[in-house]
């Protein structure tokens, strides 16, 4: 057994690989199934270590508002929670892409609406990434499946975040937080020092002692003028990042007659259920969205003028299929297969509502 | 080599834990794992099982709908998973609070009285490690020393005196079966 290969949960991957990325401080409130990640990181203790500050807010809408603060001061901040927390942090989210603030949001998502159940759903797709809380904004968001993305994510995240000064979401769901295998942790770095942060972020309202002009953050301009050229500047940013952070991974899709579309622990099944199908003389691929925003609509443009039909496979009703129908605009039937209210299909499930559509076309 | 496992009962019998167990001699042994468990109030009474995937190849789903081996300990697991169970695999159970025992015929059955043995080593948190036991000489999917190095693993410092203990519950579920 090599030494660096740990056992963990995705939830927990999150916490190690957080403190790892030496990042300055998480703020969240427990909630069912991301509950791992403040307890871990509760347990790690980093603030002995790292300095890294952790705390347990007194409620969700406190934690956004915290991230909000420490990330106008330029310090790698984050928050978890699960789909009712998320709800409730969609002003603060709002505010913080309107302030044009990296920091980095995992949502571990449950089945909804309301309470909900607090079993596996991707049922918060839309809110993710056509903007959950009001205004014109994007999140960067990304999709794990495997705890080692769990534990990848959270480095790229925040650095895709500091790049484009934009809030980053880490988009997973209950079977990829509370399942286990393995996973190499990214390298421990320092936390950054307050000269690298005032030369990254030159922005961050960090006190100037007369060295310089002030920094002001705010995102009130009651100047529609001055409102609209700050709008064309976050779009300028959304437009750079559609064209260069894109990312998807694919499997099976160079013969596919077929294309499952799946993000997530999702995309795993339906690798299973393509297993399964070339078994039995049925070529199958996946197109798997890693970004979710910005999505792969150009692949996916690419694939429908060559496979004969496309299944979506969502915990949801119908969700990212939207995304997909505007890649492949009426080239091939698109179809949808989508479990809710935290149940979770099984390989063969998956197969068989790909081939009832197959037989009926 | 891929063993697709299931194991099923009460909340507080162990079931995750020994999962864990497996999932961490997996780890020793090199092999890809995937752990999924049923999470929430399971965990305080009611049902709870975990799927176990051991493989020398990268593991897809960790979400299966049919399994190698299942291990039960409820009636109500055992109505859910009996037939979840691949023609020619195995399903393990222990008799105790069964009233209807499974009936497939394609199947290997083993019945393994692990509560008795377990009320007999007068330790009943060792319940899961005499079943684990039974499991693993059905089907030794891990290195039993992988095993103990695993739970060295999974078990916090303050209870590692505990470990002979559970490698001679492990024995004992050994001796319960005969494949």
């Amino acid at each position: 057994m090599k030494e660096d290969v740990k056992l963990m949960k995705g939830n927990e991957a999150i916490a190690h690989a957080a403190i790892r990325y030496g990042a300055d401080g998480y703020f969240g409130y427990p909630i069912t199934p991301q509950s791992e990640v403040l307890e871990t990181l509760e347990a790690l203790m980093p603030w002995e270590t790292t300095g890294m500050v952790v705390l347990q807010a007194e409620s969700e809408v406190a934690s956004i508002n915290m991230v909000y603060g420490g990330a106008s001061t330029g310090k790698a901040v984050m928050t978890s929670s699960s789909s009712p927390g998320i709800s409730l942090m969609q002003e603060g989210l709002s505010y913080i892409a309107a302030g044009e603030l990296p920091v980095l949001v995992v949502n571990v998502m449950r089945g909804g609406p309301g309470l909900g159940t607090i079993h596996p759903s991707q049922s918060d797709y839309f809110q993710a990434v056509k903007g959950g809380g009001h205004g014109d904004y994007h999140f960067i968001v990304l999709a794990p499946s495997t705890v080692q993305e769990m534990a990848d994510f959270v480095g790229l995240g925040f650095d895709l975040a500091f790049k484009y000064r934009t809030p980053a979401m880490l988009l997973a769901d209950g079977v990829v937080g509370q399942m286990m295998e393995k996973v190499v942790l990214p390298p421990a770095r320092p936390r950054r020092t307050e000269e690298e942060i005032a030369i990254q972020c030159p922005w961050a309202v960090t006190g100037h002692s007369a060295h310089r002009k002030p920094n002001v953050l705010t995102t009130l301009e009651l100047d529609s003028a001055k409102m609209e050229v700050n709008n064309e500047r976050f779009q300028r940013t959304y437009r750079l990042i559609e064209d260069n952070e894109v990312r998807y991974q694919e499997y099976y899709t160079d013969d596919a007659d077929y294309i499952f579309i799946a993000f997530g622990s999702i995309a795993r099944i339906c690798l299973k259920a393509i297993e399964d199908a070339r078994e039995q003389g049925l070529k199958i691929g996946l197109i798997r969205p890693i970004t979710l925003w910005p999505f792969p609509s150009k692949i996916i443009a690419e694939m429908s003028h060559k496979c004969k039909g496309i299944m979506v496979v969502e915990l949801n009703a119908g969700q990212m299929i939207e995304d997909v129908r505007l890649a492949v605009e009426g080239r091939v039937p698109v179809w949808h297969y989508g479990r809710m209210g935290g149940i979770v299909p099984n390989p063969p499930e998956v197969l068989d509502a790909l081939k009832s559509h197959i037989d009926n076309a | 080599m891929k063993k697709e496992i299931i194991i099923a009962g009460f909340g507080g019998q162990g079931v995750l834990s020994m999962g864990k167990i497996l999932a961490y001699a997996g780890l020793i042994d090199d092999l890809e794992i995937t752990w999924m468990p049923s999470y929430g109030p399971e965990q305080r009474g009611g049902t709870a099982n975990v799927t176990v995937v051991l493989s020398d190849a990268p593991i897809s789903s960790p979400v299966l709908d049919t399994f190698d081996t299942a291990v039960i300990l409820n009636q109500q697991s055992l109505d859910k998973f009996e037939s979840k169970v691949k023609p020619g695999g195995a399903l393990i159970y222990d008799p105790y609070g069964i009233h209807r025992a499974p009936t497939r015929t394609d199947i290997n059955i083993y019945p393994v009285d692990a509560m008795d043995a377990t009320l007999e080593l007068n330790n009943s948190k060792a319940y899961n490690m005499v079943v684990l036991g039974a499991l693993l000489k059905i089907n030794p999917v891990v290195d039993i020393e992988s095993v103990m190095a695993g739970l060295k693993k999974a078990l916090p410092e303050r209870h590692h005196h505990l470990l002979p203990l559970n490698r001679e519950a492990i024995s004992r579920g050994m001796e319960l079966v005969n494949p």
